[in-house]
């Protein structure tokens, strides 16, 4: 079986916008959870959310930034950022492929849409980009434009599991030959006051700490009360292995397995034995047993019940070997990236095994007797003989994904 | 400011576009301005002249095109003078 190598991560997110930034503030329990910047005139609400902090958008034009939404913004700049660490030399255009996710696409543009014709005036008109702008597969045609790159685009939507299963298809795609080399990943800039209220009437996000609001999410913690809403964009290279030999390419991990399952239990609530099936398949796809994993990250949302049954698909299929395993979410920090959070965890899970370090679940502040294994709670842990990481992520509608990266020899 | 002169100065400020090439005669296609970025210019026109475009396709091909048009909406939907731009 062909075999597919990472070579190149481009991020950008609330805790930075760039790899290094990013990984170094996770590792540093730094937040990126802060008070909304944007007040809405229609409803003052302070929403709690993690932002993307300012970047620059040197080389676009005002016009091509009218009509880019924010969603596919991120997601150029990161495939970018993707391509130069890659140092990414296309050998054959007509195999290099754009596989990428998203939940909301272009949500923004969406909601101003929607506010221009439904609340400034009926007869109003709305930018005549707005159904390129707001289509689900504007970034990764984007993308696919930006490089040239002729090969299999496409999109899913899969919610919270979006990205991560735009990797795992990536990878089959390679493996059976479809492409030679993909950019893979996902974005999603959702903070509008629509799908805040939305997300809010759920019941699924973080009751603000008046005191510390940055710590307010806290998955694992008895005191949990669900995530707060982010937004980002992250992009793996991605190669078949001899492609990145040829070229001499920097191999960060391989990209091992993938497992991906639907509950068919309930549209919201999870469902341990349709994780622990997805973790199993992610893992004989990987030709890997559980001790074999040296860390975990966790979908980890922060909810009441999402946490435990988490932990208990992780028990299902580790057996014993569950306690032993390092877990941590990083949703604590970075906010839920919604479409983007598959891929951004994905790296973040690459990052610990090429770094030797784990980045910690924060704001753990109190244990949950129903969530105990070990979650790295509060402070990272040096970890430097990792072999195997697992990323998982589970999205409402109960689909599941799991992908496992192995360390390259 | 003429109508052209606006809408030089906004294609100059959208596009990033050399003053100098931007000429009346110059053509959309020589300034690599294509179709869709055409039409979202045509919108940000109506917003800065406040006026309506027709929803049917207009023919324009240079910069000229677009001056004309322009001060032909104007000139339709407020009566005034063609070529004063509101401020």
């Amino acid at each position: 079986m062909r075999r597919v190598v990472v070579t190149g991560l481009g991020v950008m997110s609330p805790v930075g916008n760039d790899v290094t930034t990013f990984f170094d503030n996770l590792v540093a329990a730094r937040s990126g959870v802060a008070r909304h910047s944007r007040v809405y005139a229609e409803d003052p609400t302070p929403w709690l959310t993690a932002e993307v902090p300012a970047f620059s958008t040197e080389g676009f034009t005002k016009m091509r930034l009218g009509t880019l939404d924010r969603t596919t913004l991120l997601a150029l700049l990161t495939a970018r950022q993707a391509v130069a660490d890659a140092k990414f030399v296309a050998a054959d255009k007509n195999l290099t492929g754009v596989y990428w996710g998203t939940g909301l696409g272009g949500a923004s543009t969406m909601e101003d849409s929607y506010r221009q014709c439904l609340v400034n005036s009926a007869t109003a008109r709305v930018k005549p980009a707005t159904v390129v702008m707001t289509m689900n597969n504007a970034a990764a045609s984007e993308i696919s434009l930006d490089f040239g790159l002729t090969g299999q685009t496409y999109t899913y939507s899969v919610a919270c599991s979006s990205s991560a299963i735009a990797i795992g298809e990536a990878l089959r795609a390679i493996r059976a030959g479809y492409c030679d080399c993909v950019i893979a990943g996902g974005a999603d800039a959702l903070l509008t006051l629509g799908s805040l209220k939305a997300w809010q009437a759920l019941q699924t996000l973080a009751r603000e700490d008046k005191d510390n609001p940055a710590t307010s999410c806290r998955p694992f913690s008895a005191d949990r009360s669900g995530f707060v809403l982010g937004e980002g964009a992250g992009a793996i290279v991605i190669e078949e292995l001899e492609h990145a030999k040829r070229r001499g390419a920097t191999i960060f991990a391989e990209l091992a397995g993938f497992g991906s399952t639907s509950d068919a239990s309930h549209i919201t609530k999870p469902s341990a034995p349709g994780q622990a099936r997805a973790i199993n398949m992610a893992l004989s796809d990987a030709g890997i047993a559980p001790q074999d994993v040296g860390y975990i990250n966790a979908h980890g949302t922060a909810t009441a019940v999402g946490d435990v049954i988490e932990s208990d698909a992780i028990k299902a299929v580790f057996g014993d070997a569950a306690k032993q395993v390092p877990i941590s979410s990083t949703k604590a920090l970075h906010g839920h990236l919604m479409g983007a959070t598959g891929v951004v965890e994905f790296i973040v899970a690459i990052l610990a095994m090429h770094h030797g370090v784990i980045p910690p679940t924060a704001h753990l502040f109190s244990p949950d007797p129903a969530c105990d294994l070990d979650y790295v709670p509060n402070i990272a842990r040096p970890a430097n003989n990792i072999n195997a990481v697992l990323s998982n992520s589970f999205a409402f509608g109960g689909n599941n994904a799991v992908l496992i990266a192995k360390r390259f020899a | 400011m003429s109508t052209f002169d606006t809408v030089r100065e906004m294609l100059v400020d959208q596009f990033q576009l050399d003053p100098a090439i931007v000429t009346p005669e110059a053509g959309l296609e020589e300034l690599k301005i294509d179709s869709l970025s055409a039409i979202e210019f045509m919108f940000l026109l109506e917003e800065k002249f406040n006026v309506n475009a027709p929803m049917e396709r207009v023919d324009i091909k240079t910069v000229s095109d677009i001056a004309k048009e322009i001060d032909r909406l104007i000139a339709e939907q407020h009566g005034e003078k063609a070529g004063e731009a509101p401020a």
